[in-house]
C-alpha cells in the first residue's frame, strides 16, 4: 500500500486517534496513580504478617501473590484490595478477628516469602515486629474491675483460631470451642503466645529443645492495683518483649477490646 | 535478523511497513508475479469461498487454549482451596510443586520499586523466562491470563454490537503501549511502589479467584465494558505491559506462527480474527518477501488465524521440531 494521501478527512481521523490516545495515556496512568492517595494519606494502618520491612519498602518488596496467605495454619493473613491503592494485594493481619499466634512455629509465611518482603533474616516469633500492643479501653477491662471471666472469649459466633498446647500443639482450635473459669480474667496475659513460650522455656522444655526459640524479654504482665475495697484487680501491662502478634486484642472478651494493635510506630524490619 | 527487528519495531507499535522491490527473495519474487496470471488458483479461490460461506471458523485451537487457560487457573484455585499444593501463588508469583515462579512483570516492577532481589525471585524470575521463551513470550496472554479470556467474550460482544451497527470499534496509536511500558518502569523505580499492580486486571483477576473477589473487580468490569462499547479489546493491544514484556521474551523464541506464501490466497480472513492484526501484514498480497516467514513477537500463538486460515497457510511450529503441534 503506498502511503495514503493526507486528505483533510485522512488528517482529521489521525488528529482524533491521537488526542483519543493522549486521553487514554493520561487516563490509564492517572488511574494507576490514584492508588497514591490512601497510601499517603494512610488511610489504613495495617499490621504486615511477621518479618515485614518498613511499610515503603514491604510494598515496594511485595509482589502481590499471596503465598503467604496459603501458609497460614490459622489464616490469619488477608489481602488489601484496591481500596489501599498501591498495597492492592498486599498482606495484613486482622488481629481483632484472627491474629498470628505463631502456632507454625518457623515462620511459614516467611518462608513463603518470594521476594523478601516478609524479611528472612528472622527464624522465631520473638524477632518479629508487627505492631506494639496498647492498652486503650481500661474502663472495660475485665481485670481492672476486678472479675472473672466464664465461657468462650469471644462467644459462641467468633471464627477465630488459636493453639492451644493442652489440646494439640499441631491443630489450632477456635477459640469458642475452649471456655475459660477464670476467678479474675487474665486472658491476654494467659494466651500470650511469648508468655507461652517463656513458661516453656523456664521449665526447660523449648520446642523441639531448640533453646533460640526462647524469647528474651517478657511481652506483657498484668500488675496489681492497690485497692481499698477489698477487690484484687489488675492492670495489663506491655512490655519490651511484645510483637504485635494480636492474640491478646483477638481474645480480649469486652466489645470493643481493651488492648488493640499500634502499627503506627515501632512497625517492619529493615531489611 | 532484518525480520526480527521488524518485528520488535512492529510490537513496540511500529506500523508495519511495505517491503522496497529489493527486499523480495527470488522465489517470492516469482510466486508473487505467477499468483496474477494462474488460473487454476483463481478457480480454487472461488472453490474455497463457496465452502467458506457454508461453514464456520474451526474451533479446535480455540477450544485447547480455553481449556488450557481454565486448568492453569483453576490448578491455582484448588491448590489452595482443596490445599493440594501443586500451584501455590497468583499468577504475579507462585511456587510449582515448590519451584519459585514469578511473573516477569510483576517481577520487573518490584526489582525496580524494591531495588533489592533475593535469590527466590531470581530464580522465579528466570524460570519463567526460560519457560515463556520456549514457548513464545505473549502465548502467555492468549494461553494463561484470565482477563484475555474475559476480553475474548467483550470481543464477541463488541462484533455482534458492532454488526448491528450500534457500536464502532476506536482504534489507538499502539506506541502508547511502549510508553505505558515506560512509565510504568520509571514509577515503579521513582516512587517505590509497584504502581502497575494497583491496576493489572491480570494480577487483580488471578487473586480475585485464588483468594475471593474484592472492589477491586469492579475495575476489571469498566475495562471490559470499555472494549465492548467503545474500542476493540484495547486493554491487550494498546495498554497491557505485561504483554509487551512477554512480547520481547517471544521475539526470538523457537515456537511461532509461520507463514507460507505458496499457499495463500489473500483473503485475510486470518486478519478479521487476529487479536493483534497488525502481526499478519505479511499475508497481504505483496508483502511477503520470503516463501516462509514467521509471525512477529506482538502475535499471542492463539490460533486463531490457524483455525480460521482455509488454505493451512498458517502453522504453530517449534522451529526444529517441525509441525510437531498439528
Amino acid at each position: 500500500m503506498a502511503k495514503p494521501k493526507k486528505t483533510t478527512r485522512g488528517k482529521q481521523k489521525a488528529r482524533r486517534q491521537f488526542l483519543r490516545t493522549v486521553v487514554l495515556g493520561v487516563g490509564v496512568v492517572g488511574a494507576s496513580l490514584l492508588g497514591y492517595i490512601p497510601v499517603i494519606g494512610r488511610w489504613r494502618e495495617r499490621v504486615r504478617p511477621p518479618g515485614a520491612l518498613k511499610e515503603h519498602e514491604f510494598l515496594a518488596a511485595c509482589i502481590k501473590c499471596g503465598q503467604c496467605v496459603q501458609v497460614c495454619p490459622v489464616n490469619a493473613i488477608k489481602l488489601a484490595d484496591m481500596d489501599e491503592g498501591f498495597g492492592i494485594g498486599a498482606p495484613y493481619v486482622d488481629t481483632r478477628s484472627q491474629a498470628c499466634d505463631f502456632s507454625c512455629d518457623g515462620l511459614q509465611c516467611v518462608l513463603a516469602c518470594p521476594t523478601g518482603a516478609l524479611t528472612h533474616h528472622i527464624n522465631y516469633s520473638h524477632e518479629t515486629e508487627m505492631a506494639i500492643a496498647r492498652v486503650v479501653n481500661e474502663k472495660q477491662c475485665l481485670a481492672m474491675m476486678g472479675e472473672g471471666f466464664n465461657g468462650p472469649a469471644r462467644g459462641m459466633a467468633f471464627k477465630g483460631k488459636l493453639r492451644y498446647e493442652d489440646v494439640d500443639r499441631w491443630n489450632p482450635i477456635r477459640v469458642s470451642e475452649y471456655p475459660y473459669e477464670l476467678e479474675l480474667c487474665d486472658l491476654c496475659v494467659r494466651q500470650c503466645p511469648i508468655e507461652i513460650r517463656i513458661a516453656q522455656c523456664e521449665a526447660g522444655k523449648p520446642p523441639s529443645g531448640d533453646e533460640n526459640q526462647c524469647p528474651p524479654q517478657h511481652a506483657i504482665k498484668l500488675e496489681t492495683i492497690a485497692s481499698e475495697d477489698g477487690i484484687v484487680r489488675k492492670r495489663p501491662v506491655i512490655l519490651e518483649g511484645c510483637v504485635g502478634c494480636g492474640v491478646c486484642e483477638m481474645i480480649c472478651p469486652p466489645e470493643p477490646a481493651v488492648i488493640v494493635m499500634d502499627s503506627k510506630e515501632s512497625r517492619g524490619m529493615t531489611a | 535478523m532484518k525480520q526480527l527487528i521488524k518485528s520488535v519495531a512492529v510490537l513496540l507499535g511500529a506500523d508495519p511497513k511495505k517491503p522496497a522491490p529489493d527486499d523480495f527473495s527470488p522465489e517470492a519474487r516469482t510466486l508473487h508475479a505467477e499468483q496474477r496470471a494462474d488460473k487454476s488458483r483463481i478457480a480454487a479461490i472461488h472453490a474455497e469461498i463457496a465452502h467458506k460461506a457454508q461453514n464456520k471458523i474451526p474451533e479446535k485451537w480455540r477450544r485447547r487454549r480455553w481449556t488450557v487457560l481454565i486448568l492453569v487457573n483453576l490448578l491455582f484455585v484448588v491448590s489452595f482451596q482443596l490445599d493440594i499444593q501443586m500451584l501455590e501463588g497468583a499468577l504475579t508469583g507462585s511456587r510449582f510443586v515448590g519451584f519459585h515462579m514469578a511473573d516477569l512483570n510483576s517481577a520487573l516492577q518490584v526489582m525496580l520499586a524494591y531495588k533489592v532481589v533475593v535469590i527466590n525471585l531470581m530464580i522465579g524470575t528466570t524460570t519463567v523466562l526460560i519457560m515463556w521463551w520456549l514457548l513464545g513470550g505473549r502465548t502467555f496472554c492468549s494461553w494463561v491470563c484470565p482477563y484475555h479470556l474475559l476480553a475474548e467474550w467483550a470481543e464477541m460482544a463488541h462484533d455482534y454490537l458492532a454488526k448491528k451497527k450500534i457500536v464502532k470499534d476506536h482504534p489507538f496509536d499502539r506506541r502508547v503501549r511502549t510508553f505505558f511500558w515506560i512509565v510504568f518502569a520509571v514509577l515503579a523505580f521513582v516512587t517505590g511502589y509497584t504502581v502497575f499492580e494497583t491496576i493489572s486486571p491480570t494480577g487483580i483477576l488471578s487473586r480475585a479467584l485464588i483468594y475471593g473477589p474484592g472492589i477491586a473487580l469492579a475495575w476489571v468490569v469498566t475495562l471490559l465494558l470499555f472494549e465492548i462499547f467503545y474500542s476493540k479489546r484495547a486493554w491487550c493491544r494498546y495498554a497491557c505491559p505485561i504483554g509487551l514484556t512477554y512480547g520481547l521474551v517471544g521475539a526470538v523464541s523457537p515456537l511461532k506462527v509461520t507463514y507460507n506464501l505458496s499457499k495463500c490466497f489473500h483473503e485475510a480472513e486470518c486478519k478479521k480474527v487476529c487479536e493483534v492484526p497488525h502481526v499478519l501484514d505479511v499475508v497481504v498480497k505483496g508483502r511477503a518477501t520470503e516463501v516462509d516467514l514467521f509471525i512477529g513477537a506482538d502475535c499471542t500463538h492463539c490460533g486463531r488465524c490457524v483455525d480460521a486460515c482455509p488454505t493451512h497457510s498458517l502453522n504453530l511450529e517449534f522451529k526444529g521440531l517441525g509441525q510437531l503441534l498439528k
